[in-house]
């Protein structure tokens, strides 16, 4: 039988898809929401700190699971086919609410120079950057939206460095932990403006939901009292209650269909049984993240779009980027750790831009609470042998006594970092994987070597009795994972950039990409805000210029 | 070999704390794949073993174990297996499994008791959220 035609698909239902589902439902559009992951609520989380999605050593938590292998093909040519806990693999989450169901949920804003590194910098040698073809002034309302409707809470007021806004967070930060209460004056005696992280995290009731309990279990895991703010306990419940949006959770996209003109006309799917469905819309939107998305534009193929969709000028999969982590771990002779969740708390944005010898920056902060699985197994990052009486005697003395300061530095977009689709490799339902590849830029590194430099100041200010610069930057591995972002470029040029500055797929009246894949680049932030904030500025053209289903056969 | 990686002193060591059976079971499950590089590695360190002092691993001495260990882990350890498996990738397994089985959760058969919690200071069991404010015992 076939399925009632709505409206609008959405495909996906993380940080971008769930904003777009619960606007177009709002304005009274019929919407599915489509999500290949399941349903989870804390009760489903056993707080188990070898399988969740921050460390995944016996499995995700919130997937995805066996069934969907992806391919990572090294720098040498070898190709491997990985499952979703290796960390070529790229994985964010499948489930509803996407990442943001275990998020460590920093809700941070670009800032204006983000929005325009090639003319702030200059062209780069070996990257694609581009300015955006909207400006923070055109999405700042819709950070405010973001902030207000999904939650945030911290205080950013002393961040000199930080774009403008109308409105303050909606919540005050949490009380400082330990950490912040030793990095803040360390950081004021070095000049510094530390402050508040913003968090997409109830520190007060809001939203018809409970205050954190600074719990252990946090980022990687669902949130045991739901005061972590994520979409799937904001938006997509109210996006259900209006009564248009249907959300089928288990579905697997296979592709988005067109017509001869050249038309969307809606999506199939394997539904939670294993049967395909088509479910035809008026428009579709493709939310999937930097990785499913293009992997889904690419195999929707078809005589008019030989290519896959928006894929014309082969940029659908282009520039995957997520972040170089940078930063330094330093050892304390007096007690750090002080089981107060989350743990990250205080950040500075001194080091974002107008850095020395290189390209843009990042910002640096603490590190969230870290199990003793995590610190064991870093032990070699601070000079500790891996194994043995000294490898014990550290985590007696030290895992109470250490502290890491890190954050994501901006990475120059890569033209050959990308997805495409495997052609010989498939998931359990038939469908090609993604297949992923790639490099850094040169620029990523001498960035983390400053920005390690510079959170090891900052440590040894604090009264750490010794430092060490983290690397986890290699030049032959393109980044990606939770962060991943840059697939689907927004641009004003169809020639080099997939969808325009309202995330409509250039030449396609109606399909849209909103997600993190149209970031032209991904800030020295976690992108997770401006990804909501680009799923309501997108939403809001989209209701504005809806003219009804008949208006626009 | 376990209690080389996590030796026991005035706290309990890795085979104490289960960590055996942790491996054992992951090996049933999320490691299935690694079944066939536990079975050849573990000949691998009694040929080691064999080719350095003429015994087998668990007849060595504390040092010469170590030392056995060592070796493995720079790639230097005598054995035929070593010739087409990497002695050093296996026992990278074998050190980050044992760091799992230790300071992970118990109810993956390891940390037997919460005991790597306990000497880490961490509140067991952990029960979803703070107990910071639990009253304490008078008298403890």
């Amino acid at each position: 039988m076939a399925l009632k035609h709505v409206n609008a698909v959405v495909v996906g239902s993380g940080a971008g898809g769930g904003i777009v589902a619960k606007e177009l439902a709002e304005a009274g559009l019929s919407v599915v929401l489509l999500e290949r992951g399941k349903w989870f609520t804390s009760a489903d989380d056993r707080k188990d700190d070898l399988r969740n999605q921050r460390t995944s050593v016996l499995g995700p938590s919130f997937g995805p699971d066996e069934r969907n292998p992806r391919v990572y093909a090294d720098s040498s040519g070898g190709e491997h086919v990985v499952p979703s806990n290796h960390w070529a693999y790229s994985n964010n989450a499948a489930c509803v609410g996407g990442g943001t169901l275990s998020y460590g949920a920093m809700a941070w804003r670009f800032m204006e120079q983000d929005f325009r590194l090639r003319s702030t910098y200059g062209a780069v040698e070996g990257s694609t950057l581009e300015d955006w073809p909207i400006s923070y002034q055109d999405l700042e309302p819709f950070y405010e939206k973001a902030e207000w409707e999904i939650g945030v809470s911290g205080d950013d007021s002393a961040n000199v460095f930080r774009a403008p806004r109308r409105r303050p967070l909606p919540m005050p930060p949490l009380s400082p932990n330990r950490s912040f209460q030793i990095l803040k004056p360390a950081a004021e005696r070095l000049g510094l403006h530390p402050f508040h992280i913003p968090m997409l995290r109830n520190s007060v009731p809001y939203n018809g939901r409970g205050a954190c309990i600074r719990c252990r279990w946090c980022v990687g895991y669902a949130c045991e009292v739901s005061a972590k703010c994520g979409t799937q306990n904001t938006v997509i419940p109210r996006a259900i209650e209006t009564g248009n949006c249907e959300l089928r959770a288990e579905c697997i996209a296979k592709e988005v269909i067109t017509n001869e003109r050249g038309r969307v006309t809606g999506v199939a799917y394997f539904d939670a049984e294993g049967r395909l469905q088509e479910q035809t819309a008026d428009l579709v939107v493709v939310s999937c993240s930097a990785v499913e998305s293009p992997r889904l534009l690419l195999n929707s193929k078809s005589r008019m779009f030989p290519n896959g969709l928006g894929n014309r000028y082969d940029w659908v999969g282009r520039n995957l980027q997520g972040h170089s982590y940078t930063g330094a771990s330093g050892l304390f002779e007096q007690e750090i750790y002080d089981d107060l969740g989350p743990g990250a708390s205080i950040a500075i944005c001194d080091f974002n831009h107008g850095n020395p010898g290189f390209v843009a920056g990042g910002l640096l902060a603490n590190e969230f609470l870290r199990s003793p699985y995590q610190v064991a197994s870093a032990a070699a990052e601070v000079g500790i042998p891996r194994w043995g009486a000294a490898h014990k005697d550290f985590m007696r003395h030290y895992f109470k006594r250490n502290m890491t300061v890190m954050g994501p530095m901006q990475e120059m977009p890569v033209f050959e970092s990308r997805v495409q689709v495997d052609p010989k490799v498939k998931d359990a339902w038939g469908i090609p994987v993604a297949r992923i590849s790639g490099r850094h830029h040169p620029n990523d590194l001498l960035g983390a070597e400053f920005m390690a430099g510079k959170a090891e100041a900052w440590l040894k200010e604090a009264g750490a009795s010794k430092t060490f610069r983290l690397h986890w930057t290699f030049l032959d591995i393109p980044s990606g994972g939770q962060h991943q972002a840059g697939t689907c470029r927004m641009g004003n040029d169809p020639k080099i950039s997939v969808v325009d500055k309202y995330c409509r797929v250039h030449d396609m009246d109606n399909l849209y990409v909103i997600d993190g894949s149209v970031h032209v680049n991904n800030g020295g932030f976690n992108p997770v805000l401006t990804i909501m904030a680009i799923a309501y500025h997108a939403s809001d053209n989209l209701v504005k210029t809806w003219k009804g289903a008949h208006g626009r056969g | 070999m376990s209690d080389q990686i996590i030796p026991p002193d005035q706290d309990p060591g890795a085979s104490w704390a289960g960590v055996v059976n942790f491996i054992d079971r992951q090996l049933c499950g999320p490691y299935k794949n690694l079944r066939a590089t536990y079975r050849r590695g573990l000949a691998g360190v009694d040929q080691s073993s064999r080719g350095l002092y003429g015994k087998l691993f668990a007849d060595l001495g504390t040092e010469q174990q170590v030392t056995v260990l060592r070796q493995m882990e720079e790639g230097k350890a005598p054995g035929a297996i070593w010739k087409h498996a990497s002695s050093s990738e296996f026992f990278g397994y074998v050190v980050d499994h044992t760091m799992q089985g230790y300071y992970g959760d118990p109810r993956h058969g390891g940390n037997r008791e919460g005991v790597s919690w306990k000497m880490l200071g961490l509140p067991y069991p952990p029960i979803r959220g703070r107990q910071q404010n639990a009253p304490k015992k008078p008298n403890a």
